[in-house]
């Protein structure tokens, strides 16, 4: 529908909509996260909920204790190489859609604790991350900033054509691979389809 | 004719208590077929244990000493349930009726006695 037609219909004080805008609409102010923290961001995350900053104004302070119900994994916290698996196996055992917050700079690059070998480097390396957050820990201010960024690319998703979301296309896999303990490292050491190393250039 | 169809109304609320509930599922089944294609895997389909992969099988057996438990429950305290309005009611009762309690006491009275040989009921 035409823009100009639309806001003259507003006017008059008739609402017109898409299914596509109703269908966003809805998931973008009822995103469910999933209830679990790996570290001391979690502590945020849970301040976030709390009656101060009150996530429930975006419709997202039911955090669940099962995968099944969530739609939105806050990675909150140090991915330690032991905890990598089970995160991204609940990360696959969540229902589509399904969104992902990195928390922190621990989540989005091993943060302060890079050098340590026990520490993944990032959970983008394994899942799709859709919003990055640094901060060690983020405030919740940032943690709502995040949501409003999550909740704006939701609102611009579309049902049809060639960049509808994943779960909408037949295709696209459902499943991302769960690493494995290997003799040094998890293995493999990062999932290809989602992280790319990234090339270093010295002039 | 208001005798007649009195339950009308809570037909009425009964069927929109159903559609209520169904419409949002059917809604949500053709939305599937529509949109979203099934996906199913190895992990989304696999049982949920905190990321954790589960181990062995949820099928397990019970002691069948709770059978005790759930009989001496039944004479104690289900027993006294009906024991009550029989009390209440008993001088107004007919005599099939008083038989048909008899029996029911007969039956519970039963168990305590195997229960009671059985020295459930010591304290150990």
């Amino acid at each position: 529908m035409d823009e100009g037609l639309r806001s003259e219909l507003q006017k008059q004080g008739v609402f017109t909509t898409t299914l596509e805008e109703l269908y966003n609409w809805g998931r973008k102010n009822s995103l469910w996260p999933l209830g679990f923290g790996l570290a001391c961001c979690a502590i945020e995350m849970i301040a976030a909920s709390m009656s101060r900053w009150d996530l429930a104004r975006f419709g997202a302070e039911v955090f669940r204790p099962s995968p099944r119900q969530a739609d939105l994994m806050i990675v909150a916290g140090t991915v330690t190489k032991k905890m990598a698996p089970q995160v991204v196996r609940l990360y696959n055992q969540m229902g589509e859609p399904k969104y992902v917050i990195a928390m922190g700079a621990c989540a989005i690059s091993g943060g302060p604790f890079k050098q340590g070998y026990n520490v993944l480097k990032g959970i983008d390396r394994y899942i799709p991350v859709d919003v990055h957050i640094p901060g060690c820990p983020p405030r919740p201010e940032a943690l709502l900033h995040a949501f409003m960024t999550l909740q704006q690319k939701i609102d611009e998703e579309q049902l049809t054509g060639a960049k509808r979301r994943r779960h909408l296309d037949a295709e696209a896999p459902s499943e991302f691979p769960v690493p494995q303990y290997g003799e040094h490292d998890l293995v493999p050491a990062n999932n290809p389809d989602v992280w790319k190393v990234p090339k270093v250039t010295r002039g | 004719m208001a005798a007649d169809n009195s339950y009308l109304p809570i037909i009425i609320l009964l069927l929109a208590a159903v559609a209520f509930a169904l419409t949002p599922l059917a809604l949500a089944w053709l939305w599937s077929k529509k949109f979203s294609p099934r996906k199913p895997g190895h992990d989304k389909n696999a049982i949920y244990e905190c990321g954790l992969e589960s181990k062995g099988d949820a099928w397990v057996q019970f002691r069948a000493e709770y059978y005790l438990y759930a009989i001496i429950f039944l004479i104690f305290d289900v027993e006294t349930i009906f024991l009550l309005p029989f009390a209440v009611a008993f001088t107004g009762l007919a005599a099939g009726a008083f038989v048909a309690m008899m029996i029911f006491l007969l039956l519970l009275v039963e168990g305590l006695v195997w229960a009671w040989q059985k020295g459930v009921l010591t304290w150990k």
